[in-house]
């Protein structure tokens, strides 16, 4: 009884007693998982933000004022999200930041939005840089959302312009988590893998629960006698890892082309299976992509943090407010929102970058890289494995660009 | 609800004769819950806050719905979100056939749209799954539970997948001028609502039907040889608890404007066997506090500490161990010794062990705080004391405290049994204790 | 089509002998105490990152031994402080101390562990193909899983029907108060059985480990179905627990080899119809359902057959 009173004494405090922030300083609301299964991912998220934070106060801030992250736990629950976004603009935060999770992403933009038709004058903006969905940037587009990561038709896009250009690639098989996300990279893969090269054969189109399965050896049996000789999937967090460790159990010789088989956890995994160069992934930087400004952040960062830089979307997103800010010169949410679009931005691995006014989908390079042994000019491997991503394909940003549905409806 | 509230102290009395004024007190509890509910927002005005109490309010109905089921009925069920949620999507798409299609019902009686949702899930489901209590009903609600929540992946069309169904409840006609797009006006909402099933819910278990549930719940052979069907009683107060849980989650669906399969899940359905627990399910009004204590924690834990799961995990295995009978029940025990009067020197030993088990709890925050932060560094704030958890100040003082606290506060532990004893004695001899 | 049935078989009886390994533990302890141990999952978690630890020290098969016997010593201190004392007040307290003590686990082993998965592998002597079917590898790993949990289910028969120990234990299933009456402490058979128990978990958490992710929320994932199994195949009914893993195991495995919908077999509907919910229970392939066959099965079985498949008794 007491050890309770005790505890509710300690958490009056912060929810009774949030006064608006001081004037001086731009408060970032970070709104991921941290508790519970996603949180090795959310507060990954978290140091990279707060170290960015860190790197612009002591340049001065924006337009001479701190910014100061703070951190949400949303548990990956929607409606927990809404709560927590609603305390954090209790206490004077104008932006928000968010990642994991598409559900949550639509929530949120969906409450941002409501918010601000509701509160004029109290406007919010809510940046994603990591919820891949496009739907988010097509039919449920809101003003008030900006993407720093690039959707999953995107990245799709990307992908098929590389394997356009890959003749050894014959026959393709499909396995994806059965949710949003993973229906949009299955629909896409065969909707682009048609157009541009319609001599490949997908031979196997797979959706599985997310993140219930535990045992991926009939799944493997599915794709070793469908006779493919590449993978592509989105699978993320462990059923990614499961994916390739049951591959590698049943010796089933195969190109993977993931979105996340960088995430947390997965180069450990797949250092264990010794998939050598066999595993790809696409994103929009990585370690050792040659860039020397972009390493010498990567190296900075390391030393700090200790972790490697999952998101460099997210430096692009901070650096990006930056410059749209001191270009509106203020720190208004609307007038930054105004500033934002069609902003054009030296991304952090070289490259012009730009974010597109009619859907606020932001376009960049994207990488395809391979993982494992490291070559000499390779400084960086991952989570300790003596491993590393090696650089297989740059895709420019024109290559990168996809059409919008968004009707985009401009307070 | 047409049954009538008969003014009559809580059934667990165990006093000797009911003394004049009881029902004054009775109506003036309700009446003074009421009056609670209305001045609140006025004294905590921040959106944060009536965000909070809107969650809370929503908890309490979830969590009077359950008590139905398990300490009126005896059933203990793992799948009572499946209600919940369904309610909630119901809402949810009322909602948007009213705006849809025009029709001039306004917003404060979807809730009652959440309920039928719920309802009729019950109606259809629970006469299959009430043909047994014990385990074969807890483990049939856990199939239950799981396959309407992986269900609601798969059947798109209606649960809108992952990301939900969304809605605008500002969309809806107008009632007494209230858009109900402020928290404000979605808080009397809830609170209205609140009373609203509080009432029908108890005055539920005033009915034969409440008590025959009941004897069903303690003694389903007797109950048949006196002629009722305990498959019958057990499918009506599924039903009823299904309809309630509709109801809060009709409430949820419009303070959120969005349904999805997070309210179905498994997540959900622990939460309210959890509230329900802790607050006591002997009394009507212990699933109530359970659900404030459990929302309340579960929204300002999560801001202080990371490892809020693992004091949530601390806090029920204390209170299972310590105090099996909730909350309601660790008030109630005192009930005799107030009318007795001997209560005094029961408070006097209290406050003795105030001290020594409050530095036991802050000894073990910190220790557990020191070993969650001790990679990251950041500093510990206990009582406005910054620890530094590399510190082996930090350590010393958490284990003194610990150690210590521990030791006196074993002390003073003895004491309070001591002087249990000697009220309850008293109180005995009085005769308003059993 | 004849490699994809003995590859699913195959497939199918490894997974669904991991299962027994999992449940073996908790149907004695859920038959005997009627404890529904949700911390079950937890101690099996438990004994993976031990394993994982004493590896790191000691090496694997060390590890093996070892690691069971602290997860089998903790699972005895819940017994005799946490659970004894809370008997008096009912299955549904013991229950929700099981689901705080699976909440407190979960949160120190990442307090512990961190929250990423750790790098626990299969040790060098086993990490080889052992055969080749249909040009697919087994690895020796897998057979060495299997073996493992015949001879657990062998010992355990043996014990239960062969022994004095499996005598007093077969008896305290019917008869608790008998048992107590006749001399025997009950207290401690119950304190012993939870440690076996416990300990079987944490075996099955050392061997799983490697072939699985060893991560802090391994525990919720596994939780529920293994409550599919011991109740599908009776309570108390260890041959039943066994039928059920193969069951479920070879379902699960089957479901994901067939490709079948209904759209495939009677064609697709008319698309002029709109998305609706039949087009959605339509398109819906037999894979996608799988992992929700389990708990299909088990309401189905509940409802016919309350005992499940091999119980002799109903709670």
């Amino acid at each position: 009884m007491m050890r309770k009173l005790t505890l509710a004494i300690a958490v009056i405090a912060p929810m009774l007693g949030q006064a608006a922030s001081a004037e001086d300083t731009i408060k970032i609301g970070y709104i991921d998982p941290l508790s519970g299964g996603g949180a090795s991912v959310g507060e990954g998220g978290l140091k990279t933000f707060q170290y960015l934070a860190e790197e612009m106060n002591a340049k001065g801030g924006i337009l001479g004022k701190k910014i100061e992250i703070v951190g949400l736990d949303n548990k990956t629950n929607p409606q927990e999200s809404l709560v927590q976004a609603q305390k954090a603009i209790d206490s004077g935060v104008r932006f928000i930041t968010q990642g994991n999770g598409s559900s949550v992403a639509a929530a949120l933009s969906d409450f941002v939005t409501k918010n601000n038709t509701r509160n004029p004058g109290k406007e919010v903006l809510y940046f994603n840089y990591a919820a891949v969905d496009p739907s988010l940037t097509n039919d449920k587009c809101s003003y008030w959302h900006f993407r720093w990561d690039a959707g999953s038709d995107i990245k799709m896009e990307a992908l098929t312009n590389y394997m356009k250009d890959t003749p050894s690639i014959k026959k393709v098989y499909l396995i994806n988590q059965d949710y949003s996300f993973g229906q949009s990279v299955r629909t896409d893969a065969r909707k682009m893998l048609g157009a541009k090269r319609p001599d490949i054969q997908i031979v196997g189109d797979e959706l599985h629960p997310l993140l219930k399965v535990t045992d991926f050896s009939p799944y493997i049996a599915k794709i070793k006698a469908s006779g493919a000789d590449s993978v592509v999937t989105g699978n993320w967090g462990q059923d990614i890892a499961l994916l390739l460790k049951a591959a590698a159990d049943a010796g089933l010789k195969v190109n993977w082309y993931t979105y996340y088989a960088g995430g947390a956890g997965g180069p450990t995994a797949i250092k264990q299976t010794g998939l050598d160069h066999q595993v790809f992934q696409i994103t929009e930087g990585f370690a050792n992509s040659g860039n020397q400004a972009a390493m010498d952040f990567e190296k900075a960062f390391r030393a700090k943090v200790g972790i490697s830089l999952w998101y460099p979307r997210a430096v692009n997103e901070m650096r990006m407010f930056k410059a749209a800010a001191e270009k509106a010169n203020s720190v208004d949410p609307v007038k930054v929102a105004a500033a934002l679009e069609d902003l054009k931005f030296e991304v952090l691995d070289g490259g012009q970058g730009l974010m597109r006014k009619d859907d606020h989908q932001f376009f960049q390079p994207i990488y395809i890289s391979s993982f494992g042994k490291l070559a000499a000019n390779e400084p960086f491997d991952e989570e300790n494995t003596g491993w590393g991503w090696h650089m297989v394909s740059k895709v420019d940003t024109a290559q990168a660009m996809v059409s919008t549905t968004c009707k985009m409806a401009r307070p | 609800m047409t049954a009538k509230v008969t003014p009559t102290s809580t059934s667990a009395s165990n006093a000797p004769g009911k003394p004049a004024g009881d029902g004054l007190r009775f109506y003036g509890v309700w009446l003074l819950g009421i009056a609670a509910l209305i001045v609140l927002p006025m004294l905590f005005s921040s959106g944060g806050s009536l965000t909070s109490f809107s969650l809370i309010g929503i908890a309490i109905v979830f969590a009077l719905s359950y008590n139905i089921l398990l300490g009126q009925t005896g059933l203990l069920s793992f799948g009572h979100a499946v209600h919940y949620g369904l309610g909630g999507f119901a809402a949810c798409h009322m909602m948007n056939a009213v705006v849809a299609h025009k029709w001039p019902i306004p917003l404060p009686f979807i809730p009652l749209f959440g309920g039928l949702g719920g309802l009729v899930f019950a109606i259809i489901i629970g006469w299959v799954m009430t043909k047994r209590a014990g385990t074969v009903f807890a483990m049939i609600s856990l199939g239950i539970g799981e396959l309407v929540a992986s269900s609601s992946l798969i059947l798109r069309s209606v649960f809108g997948g992952e990301s939900g169904v969304t809605t605008d409840r500002t969309a809806l006609p107008k009632m007494f001028g209230w858009s109900f797009g402020p928290q404000l006006q979605v808080y009397y909402l809830i609170a209205f609502w609140l009373v609203l099933s509080a009432i029908a819910m108890y005055a539920l278990t005033r009915t034969p039907l409440g008590r025959i549930s009941n004897a069903v719940r303690d003694n389903p052979e007797r109950v048949q040889f006196i002629g009722y069907d305990p498959h019958v009683v057990r499918y009506l107060a599924f039903c009823f608890a299904g309809f309630f849980a509709g109801v809060a989650g009709g409430l949820a669906a419009i303070n959120f404007e969005i349904a999805n399969s997070a309210y179905l899940g498994a997540i959900q359905s622990g939460l309210v066997l959890f509230s329900t627990f802790i607050g006591g399910t002997a009394y009507f009004f212990g699933p109530i506090l359970g659900a404030i204590l459990v929302t309340y924690l579960q929204l300002g834990l999560t801001s202080v500490t990371s490892v809020w799961q693992l004091y949530f995990g601390i806090i029920f295995i204390g209170i299972v161990m310590f105090s099996p009978g909730g909350i309601a029940g660790l008030l109630m025990m005192h009930r005799p010794l107030v009318r007795a009067g001997t209560l005094r020197t029961v408070i006097l030993s209290y406050l003795v062990a105030v001290v020594p088990t409050v530095a036991l709890a802050c000894g073990v925050i910190l220790a557990i705080e020191t070993v969650a932060r001790f990679s990251g560094g950041e500093t510990i704030n206990l009582f406005g004391i910054g620890f530094k958890p590399q510190s082996p100040v930090t350590w010393i003082v958490a284990l003194v405290l610990l150690v210590g606290g521990g030791f006196v506060a074993r002390l003073s532990w003895g004491r309070i049994a001591e002087a249990w004893d000697r009220a309850a004695t008293v109180a005995r001899d009085r005769g308003y204790l059993a | 089509m004849l490699e994809l049935i003995v590859i699913s078989t195959l497939n199918g009886v490894l997974f669904g002998m991991l299962l027994f390994l999992l449940s073996s533990g908790l149907t004695v302890i859920f038959s005997m105490m009627g404890v529904l141990n949700f911390a079950h999952a937890s101690f099996y978690m438990l004994g993976a990152f031990f394993g994982f630890q004493l590896t790191k020290w000691i090496g694997f098969w060390p590890a093996l031994v070892l690691a069971p016997l602290l997860v089998g010593a903790i699972g005895m201190a819940v017994e005799r402080y946490g659970l004894r004392n809370t008997h008096k007040h009912g299955h549904v307290a013991e229950l929700l101390l099981t689901f705080g003590l699976a909440f407190a686990i979960e949160e120190i082993v990442s307090m512990i562990w961190g929250k990423s998965p750790v790098d626990y592998r299969v040790p060098a002597l086993l990490d080889f193909p052992a055969f080749t079917i249909f040009s697919t590898n087994y690895p020796a790993y897998k057979l060495f899983m299997l073996a493992v949990s015949i001879v657990i289910f062998i010992a355990l028969l043996i014990v239960l029907k062969r022994t004095r120990v499996g005598l007093i234990v077969q008896a305290a299933l019917t008869h608790p108060h008998m048992v107590g009456h006749l001399g025997h402490n009950v207290g401690r058979v119950f304190m012993a059985v939870f440690g076996v128990g416990s300990a079987l978990a944490g075996l099955a958490g050392v061997i799983a480990g490697p072939a699985l992710v060893t991560q802090s929320d391994m525990a919720a994932a596994l939780g529920p179905i293994l409550f599919v199994v011991i109740v599908f195949g009776g309570l108390g009914s260890l041959p039943g627990a066994f039928i059920a893993s193969l069951v479920i195991g070879l379902v699960q495995t089957f479901a994901v080899a067939l490709d079948g919908s209904l759209a495939s077999a009677f064609g697709p509907l008319d698309p002029s119809a709109g998305p609706s919910v039949l087009t959605d229970i339509w398109n819906v392939t037999i894979a996608q359902v799988a992992p929700i066959v389990p708990y299909l099965l088990l309401v189905i079985i509940l409802i016919v057959r309350p005992m499940g498949l091999m119980g002799t008794r109903e709670s």
